[in-house]
Order: C-alpha cells, then structure tokens, then sequence
C-alpha cells in the first residue's frame, strides 16, 4: 500500500495551529479558549484561522479570568469535552496555579482512576527578546514537578504538529509549552531550525521518546525547546574543533525519556544538561541526578555540567539579560571544558 | 470639589508631557526595529533598537492618570498597571531614571533589571506590574500601612476594564471595604483589553456597578475628560482620607496606539484610532484654560517648550547612559 504524504515548511504556530483544527475537525468535541485566541489568533499565533474555520462556539475569547477558564476547563472535560486553554504567558499561570495542580492534575488520581480529565494547556514560554523578568519565564519544571500532569516542550513544527495532535488526544492533562523564539512569529528574531518540513496529513509523536537531533561521539548535550536550535548551532561550532556532539531533544518532560539519555551518554561519557530554566530544582538536576544515580552503568570520562538561568529572574536589560540566559557561546564554551576535564583514574 | 487655576494648569502641563512622552517613545521604539534584518520576511523585530521588548503606550489616557493624581502627595501610593507611563509621570517618577530603565541602563530606576512594564520609584510610592490585575491587592496594602501606621496617606490602584474581570480585583475590592481602607481603585474602561471588546469580556456595561457587591460607592466618569475624573476623584481620595472607606471608579477612556507597538489591530474597526483622536482630550481642557484667561498662545507655547525641554533630556539621558555589567544579573536577587 503506497500513501502519499505532502509536506510543506511551516512555522511552529502554523504547525501547532494545524494539529488544532485538523483535531478539531475530527473531534467535535474539542474547543479551544483563552485570551485572544479569536480575532487576534493568540499573541503568539497558535491559533491563527481557527475562529474563521469554527466560530466563536468553539474558539472562544475568554475574560482575563484564569482561574475561571482553567478551572473551566477541567468543569468541561470532567463532562467529556476536551478543552485546550491557552495561557496567554506561562509566567501568567501564578494565578491560576490552584486551578492547575491542585485540581486539574490531581483529580483523576483521587477519584481513584474514576474520573478523566482530558484537556490541554498551552502556553508561551521563554525570554531572549528583552520582556523581563514577568514575561520570559520557561517554568516548566515546575509543571513537570507536580504529579498528574503531563509536560509537552516542542523544538519544531514537525514535532510540534504530532505532539499537539497526541496532547489533544490524551486522556490526560497535558501542559504544551512553546518558546516564542521558535513559534516563527513575524516580530521576533528566531533560530531557524524550528520551522521546518511538515506533512499535512494528520500524525502522532508519542509522548517520553526523546529524539537524537544530531549524532555525536563525544559530549551528549541533553536540552529541549530554543536550546535545541542553539545546541545545534553550538554543534557546529565545535565540530570544527574536532569535538563531535551529539544533541538530545526531550521532547516531553513528563513522561521523561531515560533511557534515551543513559543511553546516549553512555556512548559520550559526558553529558551537558542545557537547559533555560532556573538552574537549582529543576530539569538540569533531575538529568543529572539520573546519571548519578546509573553510574554503576554509565562511565563517566568527566563531571556532568549543568547550563541554566543563574537562579536569577530574567533582567530586561539586553547585555543583562544575554548574560542570564544560557547563549551558544555558553554551550560552546561548557562543552570545551568537558573535553579538556581529566578524571582522575 | 473645584479644581483651583493651579490645579488646571497642572493637568494640563502634564497631560502634554505624557502626550509628549509616548509620541516621542513610539518613534525610539521602532528604531533598528524596522526594516527586516535578522530573518527574511520579519517585520518587526521586537528585541531591538535601543528600547526593546513589549511597549504599552497611554496616549489619549491622559486624564485618567492626571485627574486622579492631581489630588496625591508625595507619600501617596500609586500601584500601576502593564500600561504604566501616565500614571508615573503623574506620580513625579523619576523621568531620567524612567526612560533609562526603559534603555535598559544602569542609571535607570531598576538598574536596567525591571524595564517599561516594572518602575518602581519608592521616593514617590510609585510601582506597576506586568501581570494583569495584581496592582489592586497591592494598593490594598499600602492602605493597611497608612492605616496601621496612623497617617492619613491613601494608595490608588489603576488598571484598565480587562483586569478587572480577575480575581485578584474582586479579592483586593471585598478586603479594602471589609477593613475600610483608603484606597481608590480606578478603571480605565478603554474598551479593548489587547483585542477582546469590554462587551466580550464583561457581563456588565460598567464597572462601578460591581461596586456595589462589595459595599462601596461606584462611580462612572462617562467622558474622557481630566476635569471629570478630577471631581469623581477628589471625592473619593477625600473619603479615603478621612477614613471612610473605599471607592471604585470608572473612567470611559481611549487608546490612541494598539495594544502594544507592533500591534496589528486587526481586532480594531478601520480609522477609529483617528476618529478618537478627534475628541483628544488635551486641546480640550486648553480651551477649558483659555476660556478662563489661564492660558493664552504664549504661556502655552512657553509650557509645551518646557516640557519639551524635560521629555528631551530625559530621552538624551536614557539613551546616553551606559549598561549595566552583564554579570550585574547576578545582583539584587536578595537584600544585602
Ligand atoms: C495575569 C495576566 N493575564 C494576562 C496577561 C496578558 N495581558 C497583558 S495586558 C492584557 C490586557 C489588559 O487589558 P486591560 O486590563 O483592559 O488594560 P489595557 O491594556 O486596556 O490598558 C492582557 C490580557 C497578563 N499580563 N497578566
């Protein structure tokens, strides 16, 4: 049986977008709400066409009310519907927190497996583009801390189409955060790897199967969303100095692709976690962690290290800001010192 | 409550100052902003030029900000919101420091750390957030201090109609009447919160109804006028001070720019940002002025060359001062 698939280049909000409507389209029971996500088509496009496609019943403007429409949310999927609620700013979601972890991801677990809650979360996340310290979170350790929700952070549109349509499809909370800095958006500069080739027919990517961005022998750079394209570029730069790595997207944070880590820095024996979340507490620990944790199986041929945010809000500054978050040069910079590292025997 | 000659002319110069203000931010915002230069097809570049990230300009909002700040003093607390320059520059912030924070120096009043959206000037009791509706528990306290603390200073909550279907808003209105605080919550009603109509986001036509639910006087300043909001104000700030309470006002205003600079507006009927200019607020009360011989050609031409000269130098200033040291990141996450 032969099928043809036709793909075309898009932008992560189109490709997100596209996973939407075509989910939408499948599935009348699936509605998206949040702030501007009709006319405006989401500030950072992720549901540009929609409300022509659907109309207002099924793509609705909310209030500023997150709370109320998260909380609204969960209301509605408990009754078999199933909502994708966007929020707006992940760093927005302090005020809906309750809503978020104390409900939404624990209600199916105390109803003892009785009740489900399939809705998602989608939500802007990352800095880079001077909006300080209120608008350039990533937080999603903190998502991924709280049991019971699962945690989607794209690096492309590829990837980001065939996360989004299993995120829909999820019987589960799942909490969809995509950097802004590769959404593909007309008023921020970018790092072009995230738009890229993608098919129009429908696909899925499971969840908790990390990808192998770019093969490499001696450093594994274990990262996800924006830090995949700078990891990448990173690559480049020090395959010209004879240092061959190979960079790991996570994919989805909950559930975690172990195995794929262990496995890769098995065959480097180095791992660099980059990461541009707060440093302490977070996604960079929990890597680490992991390989401490396996080093009776991993060989080590020098200390992890670990590149996030300095446990610093986000400055507004630009050469503040720059220093804050964690730069190609950064990534190239670790890596080197990895490589220079003698353990002793 | 009257407003005294002083009074006028000082809502008037201000008004032209904020005016004068954000014309002058819009054109230094889109430098290096424009034309596309890191990726084909961008057309905006929001993290470039001298002043980057998101701007929320005010004008066309300028009597809300004047007309309530007319009647503050220096120990008064202002809590702003996203959208904050009319109120600062109502509020005496610092302008050199506020336009240097806004280039990101190290002159500026957070040091280059808060930018547009956080000024916080604690010689004047000014301070704002990025996150829609969380001003008004804020104010909330400030009141709770002057309370507790014996003075007869009041604290101003702003924030526009879209916040104030939050939480927060409804939370921060039943604490300052339950404990009888002097504070004053004030709504800028601009129609739009970003692209949603106030019709599509509220169940209500006017806010100051809410107050009602909560015990409180709600008052609704139907025209954009400095005048108006000065009288709705005075009484309320009063109240406040002579412990009686709080009040919840709403002031019908415009917004002249979109949401903010980069804005499509798609969102917003053809020409009706023009249309509202035609009822700007400022020539308005200069006739107000003129009618009562408080003003002529030559004082106005003398006051808007005054406040050319300050919005001037405080633009030179920001744009002249240096960075910070990039490793200064690390600072102020604790006090010393
Ligand atoms: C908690 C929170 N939710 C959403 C936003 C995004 N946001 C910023 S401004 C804005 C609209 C605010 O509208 P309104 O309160 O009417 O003030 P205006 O912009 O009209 O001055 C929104 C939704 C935010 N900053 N904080």
């Amino acid at each position: 049986m032969s099928t043809t698939t036709t793909t075309r280049r898009l932008t992560m909000a189109q490709a997100i977008s596209e996973a939407t409507a075509q989910e939408m389209e499948r599935d009348p029971r699936v509605f998206v709400m949040g702030e501007d996500v009709g006319k405006y088509g989401g500030i950072f496009s992720a549901t540009t066409g929609l409300l022509d496609k659907f109309g207002p019943e099924r793509v609705m403007d909310t209030p500023i009310s997150e709370t109320g429409f998260m909380g609204a949310a969960l209301g509605a999927a408990a009754e078999g519907l199933r909502p994708i609620s966007e929020l707006m700013f992940v760093d927005f979601f302090g005020v809906c927190f309750d809503q978020i972890y104390n409900h939404i991801a624990k209600n199916h677990y105390m109803s003892g497996g009785a009740c489900k809650y399939p809705l998602v979360i989608t939500t802007g996340i990352g800095g880079g583009y001077n909006d300080a310290a209120q608008h350039s979170q990533c937080l999603y350790s903190i998502f991924a801390h709280v049991p019971g929700l699962k945690v989607v952070v794209p690096s492309n549109a590829y990837d980001a189409k065939g996360l989004m349509t299993s995120a829909i499809r999820d019987d589960n909370p799942v909490v969809f955060l995509y950097h802004k800095g590769i959404m593909g958006l007309s008023w921020m500069s970018y790092f072009e790897g995230s738009t890229n080739e993608v098919p129009e027919e429908q696909y899925t990517i499971p969840f908790g199967q990390a990808r192998v961005v770019r093969e490499g022998s001696d450093v594994t750079i274990v990262t996800l969303s924006q830090m995949v394209q700078k990891s990448v570029l990173a690559a480049d730069k020090l395959a010209e100095e004879g240092i061959s790595a190979e960079v790991l997207d996570l994919r989805t944070l909950v559930p975690l692709d172990r195995a794929a880590v262990l496995k890769s820095v098995k065959r480097t024996g180095r791992l660099l976690v980059a990461d541009e979340d707060y440093l302490s507490y977070g996604l960079s620990g929990e890597i680490a962690a992991l390989v401490a944790e396996n080093i009776d199986t991993v060989r080590l041929k020098a200390p992890v290290r670990r590149l996030a945010v300095p446990d610093v809000p986000i400055p507004f500054s630009r050469p503040l800001e720059n220093f804050a978050i964690p730069q190609v040069e950064n990534i190239v910079a670790s890596v080197r010192g990895l490589m220079t590292f003698k353990l002793d025997q | 409550m009257e407003a005294t000659a002083e009074q006028l002319l000082w809502m008037y110069e201000k008004m032209v100052e904020i005016r004068e203000y954000e014309e002058t931010m819009a054109k230094v915002y889109l430098e290096a902003k424009l034309p596309p230069k890191v990726q084909k097809g961008l057309a905006f570049d929001i993290g470039a030029g001298p002043v980057p990230g998101e701007m929320h300009l005010a004008a066309g909002q300028e009597p809300v900000a004047v007309g309530v700040c007319a009647h503050l003093r220096r120990d008064d607390t202002v809590v702003g919101a996203h959208r904050p320059h009319h109120f600062a520059i109502a509020k005496d912030v610092d302008l050199n420091a506020m336009t240097a924070e806004m280039y990101g120096k190290a002159t500026g009043l957070g040091r280059g750390k808060g930018g547009h959206m956080h000024l916080f000037d604690p010689a004047v009791k000014f301070s704002c957030s990025g996150i829609v509706g969380a001003g008004a528990p804020q104010a909330c306290g400030a009141a709770l201090a002057a309370k507790k603390l014996g003075t007869d200073a009041v604290a101003i909550a702003f924030f526009g109609e879209g916040a104030a279907n939050q939480g927060a808003f409804h939370e921060a209105l039943n604490l300052a009447a339950l404990w009888k605080l002097p504070v004053v919550f004030v709504v800028e009603d601009n129609k739009y919160g970003i692209s949603v109509e106030k019709s599509a986001s509220t169940a209500i036509a006017s806010n100051a109804d809410r107050a009602v639910a909560y015990g409180m006087p709600g008052v609704l300043v139907e025209k954009n006028d400095a005048v108006a909001v000065f009288e709705a104000a005075g009484v309320a700030v009063a109240r406040a001070r002579r412990g009686e309470g709080p009040t919840l006002i709403e002031v019908k205003t415009d917004r002249y720019f979109g949401h903010f600079q980069g804005d499509p507006e798609t969102y917003r009927p053809k020409g009706e940002a023009k249309e509202l200019r035609q009822h700007d607020p400022i020539p308005a009360l200069g006739a107000l002025l003129r009618s009562r011989d408080l003003l002529d050609d030559e004082a106005d031409a003398a006051l808007r060359a005054r406040v050319s000269a300050r919005v001037q130098a405080a633009y030179d200033f920001g744009r002249n001062s240096p960075y910070p040291e990039p490793q200064d990141a690390l600072l102020h996450v604790f006090a010393e």
